[in-house]
Formats: structure tokens, sequence, C-alpha cells
């Protein structure tokens, strides 16, 4: 695991959110990355690209058979922006769970390191940035096997990609902001359950939410997976309405400052006591 | 042929089980002989009895017996082989060559049927973390076929015996190494076993929960429990064992009484002398080889330790005059009587003069 | 010490303690157990009704027509039963043998190697047979409404159908467990299971596949599992179903044996 080595001492202080005790903490993170980057990349990209071939292309055969989607679109274009998010989101929710209750918990990494001069905020700060770091990456792969498969229409499709990573944040930092306020990895679980993979299911990504009993539409305005993936869906396609897309765009935003507000308030009081 | 405790059987009451009026030795004599196999005169009996792990030969043809209701140690350094000879004994490693009954059962066929009968304390504890206290002893009760009931009254009153009540719902996990040791101690009583098999027992624990131990160990012996041990501490193994063997590299070197073992190997009393030594020399093993000369003769035995030497003698303070004479001047003299640790270090060390 | 002689037979008595502990252990968090009922149920609902609303209906293999949530539900029941027994025997089961070392412990007593395999096999069926009653129930309940997903009396037998489902994969999980040296190697275990989840005709018919293709997918076991409760719920039975039923159990069978050989080299050192 781990190592637990605190990350080089830095010559500053801690100072505001972005200086460069922040990015130690990335560093170190990068350290750990550079071992095992092939675990997970594998991990990271198998799931995606074997749902596309499934859904995709597998059962978008019997959809198109059937008359398709509303508008013509073949099933292949519809799914695939919805797995480039969902894989973006999926991949940040777990790293934003185990392996931060890792650093906090098991490892302790975070206490080795804040006995130099950085603080709780650059430790979220620098985790983040690799969190994010890693859905660009994933996304950046996977968007590269969607254009393989010929599932984009529109060269509006390549802002599909920091969709994806803004979505992969707007669940990194409120579940990072929630990590840190427990004790054990059990509540993930739960987290997963009831929250990822339902989420997963019923946001738009393998039909739309319009087929769902009106009672629980609202349900899907409401977070931010729905969102995400609408919009990278209208990139995509290039099927852009400016408008709802910017009520996307800032949900979404919305969804990352507050849970980045929060995680800053946990993270202090878990760990600067 | 009784398999009962060598004491008499009244004396046997006070132990943990108080509930239970008769001796789990002498109970199982009133079931009848038809659970053994062959004549049992011997709880352990081993022949040449060996180990090997792939090429290396971790014990070497070794013979010994066992008998029931007798306190038997096993002495020697790290890697000498008693954790294997243990674990042959408690039927989970598969013996390589050689004879080993254990009740007079074979342990390649009757594994089930001895272990039901021996408790065991592992040298390393293998408590279950996902369960509490209590809990550990519960389910290891239900492992050896107990009721829930008989389990609870059974895990209740070790928990008494080895004092963790307070913790009973308690998870193992937090719990000290000298507690965890008595919980594991107290599981291996779970079965009321009729020997114990224990392991470094009292590695990890601190002075009074030794002497409790110790104290608790002599009760079931006192009840007919036969107990085969290992352990690095001398006055344990005095204490506590009928008779020893030292193993050293794979083979038994030497077997006995305390006393026997004593008398045997080392003389009545013994001689430590302490040399000041200048820091900026090579060490002891240089200073005291200067010595060599000075000493012949002066007494029958020296073994060298790293920080002082040994001399076997019968009278200890005639010797100790006699080296003044010869002009020694150790910088500190004590005079004891031998003990077992005595023969450890002679069996299993180096001596100067053979 | 008495009572035993008048309770069941040791060799069956002694594997149920392992389901003893473990339901201990689960005591203090049953939502995790309760928690696992829902997950076929979310994938039932956004396949079987969103997707399949763009589907419309599956051709059977007898040529009848059936809406897709009728040929997707077996496939999810067959899916589930298989997940069941792979989590409890490859992650689960690695951390008792490896890191709690709790199997040193247990074969100290009376307990043999075979006991602890059989008994979390046991017990792994167990919490697999929670999923599927409830997973079953909810289809009945769906069926009272008007939502009929099973469409045969021979759905009755879907039930044995999905424990032989989660005995063949518990055997072989168990005997992939034993040969795992750290978490990471779980990947490659997950690079087999995904695959089969996604392509073994649990989505579609799997004749939209080449033929060679096709006669691969067919020796899959999740296929097999997914054939056999397929026929039974849509009332499709063929002789196939014989096949299936030898295949998994088999599969089981040889896992286990596999697993009683591992653990005899991993804690009788
Ligand atoms: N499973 C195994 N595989 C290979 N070698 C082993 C195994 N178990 C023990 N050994 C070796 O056998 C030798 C004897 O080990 P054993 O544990 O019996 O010693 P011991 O007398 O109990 O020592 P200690 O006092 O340190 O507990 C050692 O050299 C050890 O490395
Ligand atoms: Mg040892």
């Amino acid at each position: 695991m781990a190592a637990g080595r605190a990350p080089v001492v830095a010559r500053r202080g801690p100072g505001g959110m972005m200086s460069s005790p922040s990015l130690r903490q990335f560093e170190h993170d990068m350290l750990v990355f550079r071992r095992r980057w092939h675990s997970y990349l594998l991990s990271g990209i198998s799931q995606p690209v074997l749902y596309l071939l499934s859904m995709g292309i597998g059962l978008g055969f019997y959809v198109n058979k059937n008359g398709g989607l509303p508008g013509g679109v073949p099933y292949l274009e519809y799914v695939a922006p919805a797995l480039l998010v969902t894989q973006a989101m999926m991949a940040a929710a777990f790293e934003s769970a185990w392996p931060i209750m890792g650093k906090i918990v098991w490892d302790k990494t975070y206490q080795a390191a804040l006995n130099t001069p950085i603080g709780a905020t650059n430790l979220l700060v620098g985790d983040l940035m690799w969190i994010a770091f890693r859905a660009v990456l994933l996304s950046v792969l996977f968007f590269a096997v969607i254009v393989a498969f010929g599932a984009v229409s529109s060269p509006l499709a390549l802002l599909a990609i920091p969709v994806a990573v803004i979505t992969a944040m707007s669940f990194a930092a409120p579940i990072v902001a929630f990590t840190a306020t427990q004790k054990s990895d059990q509540p993930f679980n739960m987290l997963f359950r009831f929250g990822i993979t339902p989420l997963f299911l019923f946001s738009g990504t393998f039909f739309p939410i319009e087929n769902l009993p009106l009672f629980i539409q609202p349900l899907a305005w409401v977070t931010p997976l729905y969102h995400g993936v609408a919009l990278a869906r209208s990139l995509s396609l290039g099927r852009i309405d400016p408008l709802v897309d910017l009520i996307h765009v800032a949900v979404l935003a919305g969804f990352v400052i507050v849970g980045i507000v929060a995680a800053r308030i946990t993270f202090r009081r878990r760990l600067e006591v | 042929m009784v398999i009962g405790p060598p004491g008499p059987p009244g004396t046997a009451c006070a132990g943990p089980f108080s509930g239970n009026t008769v001796p789990a030795a002498h109970r199982r004599y009133h079931r009848g002989v038809s659970e053994t196999i062959s004549p049992v005169d011997s709880a352990i009996h081993a022949r040449g009895l060996t180990k090997r792990f792939g090429a290396f030969t971790a014990v070497d043809g070794v013979d010994f017996d066992v008998a029931p209701g007798e306190a038997f140690g096993f002495l020697g350094p790290n890697g000498a082989g008693k954790t294997s000879t243990m674990r042959m004994i408690g039927t989970v490693s598969p013996v390589t060559a050689g004879t080993l009954t254990v009740f007079g059962l074979d342990p390649a066929h009757n594994g089930p049927r001895i272990r039901s009968r021996v408790g065991v304390v592992p040298q390393a504890d293998t408590l279950d973390n996902e369960l509490s206290v209590l809990e550990n002893l519960l389910i290891y009760g239900r492992y050896f076929g107990l009721s829930w009931a008989e389990s609870r009254r059974r895990a209740v009153e070790l928990l008494d015996f080895v004092q963790l009540t307070e913790r009973s719902g308690d998870q193992v996990e937090p719990l000290s190494g000298g507690m965890k040791r008595r919980l594991v101690i107290a599981r291996a009583l779970i079965n009321d076993p009729e020997m114990l098999l224990l392991d470094e027992p009292t590695t990890g624990l601190d002075p009074q929960a030794r002497h409790l131990l110790w104290d608790r160990l002599y009760r079931l012996k006192q009840r007919g429990v036969t107990l085969c041990l290992t352990t690095h501490y001398m006055d344990e193994a005095e204490q506590l064992c009928d008779r020893l063997v030292v193993m050293d590299k794979a083979k038994i070197v030497a077997e006995g009484s305390p006393r026997q073992l004593i008398e045997q190997y080392v003389t009545r009393e013994v001689l430590e002398l302490r040399f000041n030594r200048d820091e900026g020399d090579d060490g002891a093993a240089d200073d005291t080889s200067q010595l060599d000369g000075q000493l012949d003769g002066l007494a029958e035995r020296f073994e060298q330790l790293p920080d002082r030497l040994l001399v076997y003698t019968a009278d200890g303070d005639a010797t100790a005059a006699a080296a003044f004479e010869r002009g020694l001047r150790p910088a500190s003299v004590l005079v004891r009587r031998s003990t077992l640790e005595d023969v450890f270090l002679r069996l299993t060390g180096r001596s100067l003069i053979e | 010490m008495l009572a035993l002689r008048f309770s069941l037979p040791q060799a069956v008595a002694r594997p149920t303690r392992m389901v003893e502990r473990n339901t201990m252990v689960y005591r203090h968090s049953f939502m995790v157990i309760f928690s696992g009922f829902f997950e076929p149920l979310f994938y039932l609902f956004s396949m079987g009704f969103g997707v399949g609303a763009l589907v419309g209906s599956v051709a059977l293999t007898d040529g009848r027509s059936v809406p897709y949530a009728v040929f997707v539900a077996p496939a999810l029941l067959a899916s589930s039963a298989m997940n069941g027994a792979i989590y409890e025997t490859s992650n689960n089961f690695f951390y008792k043998l490896k890191y709690a070392k709790l199997y040193d412990a247990v074969i100290s007593t009376p307990m043999s190697l075979g006991d602890v395999a059989r008994g979390e096999i046991l017990w792994a069926l167990l919490r697999g047979s929670l999923y599927v009653v409830g997973f079953l129930a909810v289809i009945a309940v769906l069926g009272l409404g008007g939502l009929g997903l099973i469409s045969s009396p021979l759905g009755i037998l879907a039930f044995p159908a999905a424990m032989v489902v989660g005995f063949g994969f518990a055997g072989a999980g168990m005997a992939a467990t034993t040969f795992v040296r750290k978490w990471q190697d779980f990947d490659f275990l997950q690079l087999a299971i995904m695959p089969m989840f996604l392509f073994s005709g649990t989505f579609y018919p799997i004749t939209a596949y080449p033929p060679a293709l096709q006669v691969f997918v067919e020796c899959t076991p999740l296929y097999r599992g997914v054939h056999l409760i397929r026929a039974l719920t849509t009332g499709t039975p063929d002789v196939w179903i014989a096949a299936d039923v030898i295949y998994l159990i088999a599969m089981g069978l040889i896992g286990l044996w596999i697993v009683g050989k591992r653990l005899h080299r991993l804690l009788l050192a």
C-alpha cells in the first residue's frame, strides 16, 4: 500500500488553496500512480468498454430494429456519451471513498503529511486534483475508444470530456466531504448500493428518463449525473439547446463548489484537531 | 487400566469448571474403554518423529513419551523445531516420517477425534477479529460440537478464569497483547480438554498475568490434564514441568526432570565473573580469551557469555577465592545455585572449555 | 457432549458451524446482507422496463415473442446467483483465509478442512438464496399487478435452478481464490465475471453473434445458467437443460475438490 512517507517538506508555509503544498500531495499521489498505473487503467477502462460493446452494439442491434430512439439516434451514439460520463463518475466516486478513508484511518498517510508544513486544505486540494487528473486520463482514453467505434457525430463531442470530468468532480467533492466524517468504510457499501448504482442505471444512461414513472423523474433532475449525461449527449450528438445546457452546467458547478466548501470544513474538523 | 490423574481424584474440584465435579480425565475413564484403539500408556508417543519442509528438516527423528497427567516441556533456541513438533501433535501438520500416536491414536487417520480431546494455544494468536471476546469462545465451543447453552456456560466461566469478564462484549482487535493471549488460553479450555498444547503460552504477558496463568495451569494439572508446553522462560519450565526435553537443531539433546538435568549437566553452583573492558577494544572475546591460561584447572567447565564469564563449580566461594589468588580482578563476582538456564546454555550454547 | 449423539451426523453438522460463525459476524451488520437484495431489482427495473420500452419484444427459442422484461428477468436472476456466490467466495473468503487466519484456528478443533470448505460454500448458497427468494418475490408481486414475468408453471423450479447456478460459481470462485496472492489479483477475476455478465445472452439473444462466437459463449457457465433459468420461467425447456445442470454441478464439485487440495497445501504445512 501507500508507503506512508510524508511528501517532501515545502519551503513555504501553508498558503492558499492552490499553493505549492497542495501540489506536494498531488505529487505524492502521482508517485503511487506511477507504480500502479496499469492496474488503475485496466480496471478503469475495461468496464465501460465492455458496456459499450454489450449495450451499445449488442443490445443496440435490437433497439434499432425496434425503431430506435425518438429522433432516430442510433443506440450506440445514444449510449456512448452517457458511458463516458458514468465511467468518470464511478471512478471518481470510488477514489473519494476507500482510498481517502485509507489515508485518514488505515494507513494514516495524512497524519504523516500533517507533521510537515502541509495543512488539511492542501491535502484536500491535492487529492481532488489527483482524482480530477485520473478522470481526465480515463475520459480521454474512453473518448478515443468511442471515436474508434464511430459513436460521435459532432466535433462538439470533444467538449464531452470536460463535462465528464466536471461530473466526476461533482461526485468526488461531496463524497470526499462525507468520507472525512466517517470512522469505517461500512457506509460506502450503502452509498454505492443505494446511490451510485441506481444513478448509473436510472439517470438517462441507457434509456430516456421520460420512460420512468412520472413521480420518479423529478428525482433524476436533482442528481448531478442526469445533468452530466444530458449535457454530454447534447454535445456529442451536436444538438445544443443553450438554455437547457447552461442549466446543466450550473447544476454541476453548484455540486462541485458546495462539495469543495463542505469538504474543506470536514477535512479541517477531522485532521486539524 | 486407569487413565486417571496421578493424584487422588478428589483434589481436583476447584478448577474453572467448578460445576463439573469429576475431573476431565477421570470422566473419560468412566465413559469406557471402547473409545481407545490401542492400549494407552502414553498421552503422546513419538519414535523417530520427523518433519521436513521440502529439503529442510525441522524435526529430525525425535523420540519421547508423555504420560497422561504429566506436564512436559520443550526447550530450545529459536528454530529448534518446537513449534513444528507441537503442530504435528495437534494434528495440523502431517508427520513426514516416524511414529506418532496421541492418546494411542494415529493423527493421520483420527485427526478430529484427537483434536476434540486437546486444547491448543498456538504460538501466534489466531483470534477471530470479526467477533467479540465472548463470541470468540462461543463459536469455538460450537466448533467442538458443544450445545449453545453449554458453550455459553463455559465461555462465561472461562472469561472469569482469565479475568476478561468486563471485556466480554468488546471487539478483539483493540485488546492488549497480553489480554489476547489470555483469551486464546481461555479458548483452548472451552472443550474441557484432556491435554493442553501450549506454545509459548506466557510470551507477552506481564508478571501478574504469568503467575496467574501458572496457577491456573497447575490447577488443571492437578485435575489430571496433561500439559505439553514450549517456553523460552527457564523459570516457567522449572515451575511447571515434571519432565522436559531440550531441542537443538531439530534433535533432542537432553531429557529429564529439571532437577535431573541440572544434576546431570551442570555443577551445583555457578560463579559469575564480570570484567571491565575498554570500550575501544575489539570486545569481550579477546578480553576473556586472554584469561585462558589463568583459568586452567580452576573449575571443570566455563561458559562465556557476551557480558560475563560463568564458572561451573561445586563450591563457588572457594573457586572465587582461588581466582583472586591467581591475580584475577573481576569487576563483580556473584555465586549462585545452578539453574535450568545454565543447562540450556550448556546444551545449546558454545562452551569455552568442554 | 451427550446431546450430540441425538443431533445431526457430524459430517453434516460440522459444516453448519461455519454458517453459524458467519451469521454471528453479520448479526451486527445485517444491512450489508440486506442491501444486496436491491441490486438485481435495480437492474430489473432499469433494463427490464426502462430499456425494455426501447427494445419491445424478443423472440424466444420456440419462436414466441415475449416482452423484453420477460426475456431479461431470468438472466438477471442467474447473474444475481452468480454474483452472490462469487462475492462471498472471493473477497470474503480471501480475507478469512489470508488475513484473518481464521481457518488456522478452526482446524485446531474437530473441524476438518473439508468441513471448512463445505461450510463456506453452504454459507455462500444460503446468502445467495436470500437474494433469489427476494427477487422471485418481487416478480410474483409484479405478476399479481398484471406484469407477469414468469410465463410457465415450470418457473417454480427457478429457485432450485438458481441454487445450482450459485453452487457452480461458489465452487469455482472459491477454487480460484485459493490461488490468489494479493487483492489486486481479483481484478482478473472481475475480468472474467464482467464479460460473462454482459455477453452471455443476458441482455439479448446470442443469435446476433457469428456462429463461432455463439458456440464459444454457449460453453461459458453463466450462459448455461441463464439458459437453464430462462427455459424454466418462459416454459421453453429443451434437452440442453440437463446439460446445464450437469455442467454447473460438475463445476461446483470440481471447484470443491480443488479447494480441498489447495487448503491442504496452504494450511497443513
Ligand atoms: N511452513 C514451513 N515451511 C518451511 N519451513 C518451516 C515452516 N515452518 C517452520 N519452518 C522451519 O522449521 C524450523 C523450525 O521451526 P519451528 O517453528 O518449529 O521452531 P521453534 O523451535 O518453534 O522456534 P521459536 O522458538 O522461534 O518459536 C525453522 O527453521 C523454520 O524456519
Ligand atoms: Mg515456535
